[in-house]
């Protein structure tokens, strides 16, 4: 059944589908819409989950670690401050192992107060263990909220999934909502093998000396390693049962015989598309890499598709003060191994940060400006800065 | 029937909690505990912050709990709390109790903010706050729990504590919740009822528990249940419960005659406290255990 939802929706009809147990959220501009939703659909008995009105986002996530830990499907959405007010708890959820799918709309971290989207707020849980999904449209915004409990559930590793806000949250678009039958085929219910039982008393978190933290963590990171191929694995299976692939991790457009790759994520990629075909019929041979993931890194197919393009791009609407771009710089790290001369030269462009808009001519600038120039003359190239 | 053989016809033998658990000796924290999981039984789960029962549990792989447990961080406890009780309720357990188990520190000061949004919401847990009156586990710093005059490390004897103890109860009470109740160890059957009580009752209820620290507190560690019982015969910690927020009643009456002086005297966190200073807090003591008393009345004719 096809409808139009905005993303905010498609997040909840995503959740409703996945059949969530247990909703702790609070509320912040741009996500309220995601929540509204999921409380009319608990009101009406449409999904038979309890949704706890929580007093915070640190709260909301104590919730789901909670509610998770003895065995129901947790659920919540949030954006920017709330999302780094729950930094530590990001970091328990993964620790304990927990298949928390959550959705957080990218938006710009005060001050000045910004409800615009940039992906400052997602890209500094980086090393929290969270998996990262970046949406490009309202359709896989939820089609990824249903994967990720799929390829959490298999690696026992939490997942957000992230879009823009405004661009993707407030938007509208027609999205094909899947048969329940088929998503609860899709997506079996977790049999958890440990959780808070009073059959079976178990303690969980408890004070870990040096002798056993090491090895968990390793395990946290084999599990990030496995979760690569179960990604994979996971979008074969959506596609074969609801006909919608979006790549597993990356997504390649139109990079056969590209000289220049583009690098983009988020919405900015579906603006890339439009640049991308514009330039193909103006002769320029050019490419995108569209990175759905980042975390795990799709290291793998990063080096495939950029080893031996002439040149790469890479947009970043993102900045790690004291660097660069976020993504530009993980992807020169993955590319600094590579064969000498197989070795691309990678122009970091900063652009967008608190929602300033990335329009197609941005997106022709930065191509133009790349096609110019033999390498890089710093570390990143700023775009648009006026004052 | 003597004393000691009153105390074990009434309290049962079933035991939740083992020896081994590595609480200093002394700490009333183990006690309270083992008391209430009596009262509790076996179909109860523990959700526990950063405290002093964080080590007492035990490291993993160990555990001295005979019931489930979820440690959560620092300032979550009833949030976490709500999150099991959400959990249990969508699968269809009502009966299990979710009980919240948080020292001063994560009640009073870090925890208070989720504790208030839990309680407003009246989820159905316990929550037991085991009070030592100041962060013991860190190594004993100030929390707004820690009493008027009293030293800790970062409230030295030159400039001991100069705020009063935050009143928790009445803060729950403001809240409106079903039950809210104190205790001591020095009064099992009274712990052990308002435990019952609690869990019979649907909704949230509070019950604060003054836990005496012998290393905090720099007393003998054989000390404990005289501190508590004397916390209570001088009135500076009563026995009362506050039932639906507005039925005041005392459960242990203080005794008369019995001075705060002999109290603070047991404990050398006091000892820098000079005569008038004691004056200072008997006044106090009083004042507040008159307004109790008035409360308990005025409840009477409701």
């Amino acid at each position: 059944m096809k409808k139009i939802l905005m993303g905010n929706h498609a997040v909840s009809y995503g959740a409703l589908l996945s059949r969530v147990e247990v909703i702790a959220a609070y509320p912040i501009t741009p996500q309220t819409q995601v929540v509204e939703e999921l409380s009319e659909m608990c009101a009406e008995g449409k999904l038979k989950a309890r949704f706890i009105n929580v007093e915070s986002e640190h709260s909301a996530m104590a919730a789901c670690i909670a509610a998770e830990q003895t065995g129901a499907r947790a659920f919540t959405a949030t954006s920017s401050h709330g999302l780094t007010l729950m930094h530590e708890l990001l970091h328990w959820a993964a620790g304990a192992r927990l298949p928390i799918v959550m959705a957080n709309i990218n938006r710009s971290m005060g001050p000045g107060w910004s409800i615009w989207t940039d992906q400052n707020d997602s890209l500094s849980q980086r090393d929290t263990g969270w998996l990262q999904i970046y949406c490009e449209s309202n359709q896989e915004v939820l089609d990824s909220i249903i994967q990720g409990y799929k390829i959490a559930e298999q690696i026992l590793m939490p997942v957000m999934v992230v879009l823009d806000a405004f661009v993707l949250s407030h938007t509208y678009e027609p999205v094909d909502i899947p048969e329940q039958e088929l998503v609860d085929e899709f997506l079996p219910k977790l049999n958890y093998p440990y959780k808070l039982d009073v059959k079976n008393p178990c303690s969980f978190g408890s004070l870990l000396p040096p002798e056993y933290y090491l090895e968990l963590r390793y395990k946290m990171q084999k599990a990030m390693e496995e979760a690569h191929d179960v990604i994979i694995q996971v979008d074969r299976e959506f596609q074969q049962m609801f006909g919608r692939s979006y790549g597993g991790l990356v997504e390649e457009y139109r990079t056969e015989d590209a000289e220049l790759i583009l690098v983009a994520s988020s919405t900015v990629a579906s603006t890339s598309r439009v640049v991308i075909d514009q330039l193909r019929d103006e002769g320029v041979k050019v490419g995108m890499l569209k990175m759905r993931f980042f975390r795990p890194f799709p290291t793998k197919e990063v080096t495939s598709v950029l080893q031996g393009a002439r040149k790469v791009a890479v947009i970043d609407r993102n900045i790690s003060y004291g660097q660069g771009g976020i993504f530009c710089e993980e992807i020169r790290s993955v590319l600094y191994n590579i064969n000498k001369k197989e070795k691309p030269p990678v122009f970091g462009y900063v652009a967008g940060l608190g929602g300033r808009d990335i329009t197609p001519t941005t997106i022709r600038e930065i191509l133009f400006h790349t096609l110019k120039e033999d390498k890089p003359k710093e570390n990143i190239i700023w775009t648009g800065v006026k004052h | 029937m003597d004393r000691g053989q009153a105390l074990k016809s009434t309290i049962p033998e079933e035991d939740y909690m083992t020896s081994g658990h590595v609480a200093c000796p002394g700490c009333a924290a183990p006690i309270a505990m083992r008391y209430s999981l009596k009262a509790l039984g076996k179909k109860t789960i523990l959700v526990l912050p950063a405290c002093c029962w964080t080590i007492i549990a035990g490291p993993f792989p160990y555990s001295s709990l005979k019931v489930p447990l979820l440690h959560t961080a620092f300032e979550t406890t009833a949030a976490a709390a709500s999150g099991v009780r959400a959990a249990l309720d969508i699968q269809g357990d009502t009966e299990t109790t979710v009980v919240g188990w948080a020292g001063d520190g994560g009640t009073f000061d870090i925890g208070i903010q989720a504790l208030s949004g839990a309680v407003e919401r009246n989820e159905n847990i316990l929550y037991i706050c085991y009070d030592n009156e100041a962060y013991m586990n860190t190594g004993i710093q100030r929390s707004s729990a820690t009493p008027w005059g009293a030293w800790t490390t970062t409230t030295p004897a030159k400039h001991p504590e100069d705020k009063p103890k935050k009143d928790i109860v009445e803060i729950l009470v403001a809240h409106q919740i079903p039950y809210v109740a104190t205790a001591t160890v020095a009064y099992p059957r009274d712990l052990m009822t308002k435990v019952k009580k609690a869990k019979g009752i649907k909704g949230t209820c509070f019950i604060h528990i003054l836990s005496p620290c012998p290393p905090g507190w720099k007393m003998s560690d054989d000390l404990t249940i005289k501190a508590s019982r004397l916390s209570v015969q001088t009135g500076i910690f009563p026995l009362y419960e506050v039932e639906r927020s507005q039925k005041y009643t005392i459960t242990v009456p203080k005794k008369k005659g019995v001075l705060v002086k002999e109290y603070l005297q047991l404990q050398r966190r006091f000892a820098h406290l000079k005569p008038e200073d004691y004056d200072t807090i008997q006044e106090n003591v009083d004042r507040a255990y008159k307004k109790l008393l008035h409360k308990v009345q005025q409840s009477e004719t409701l």
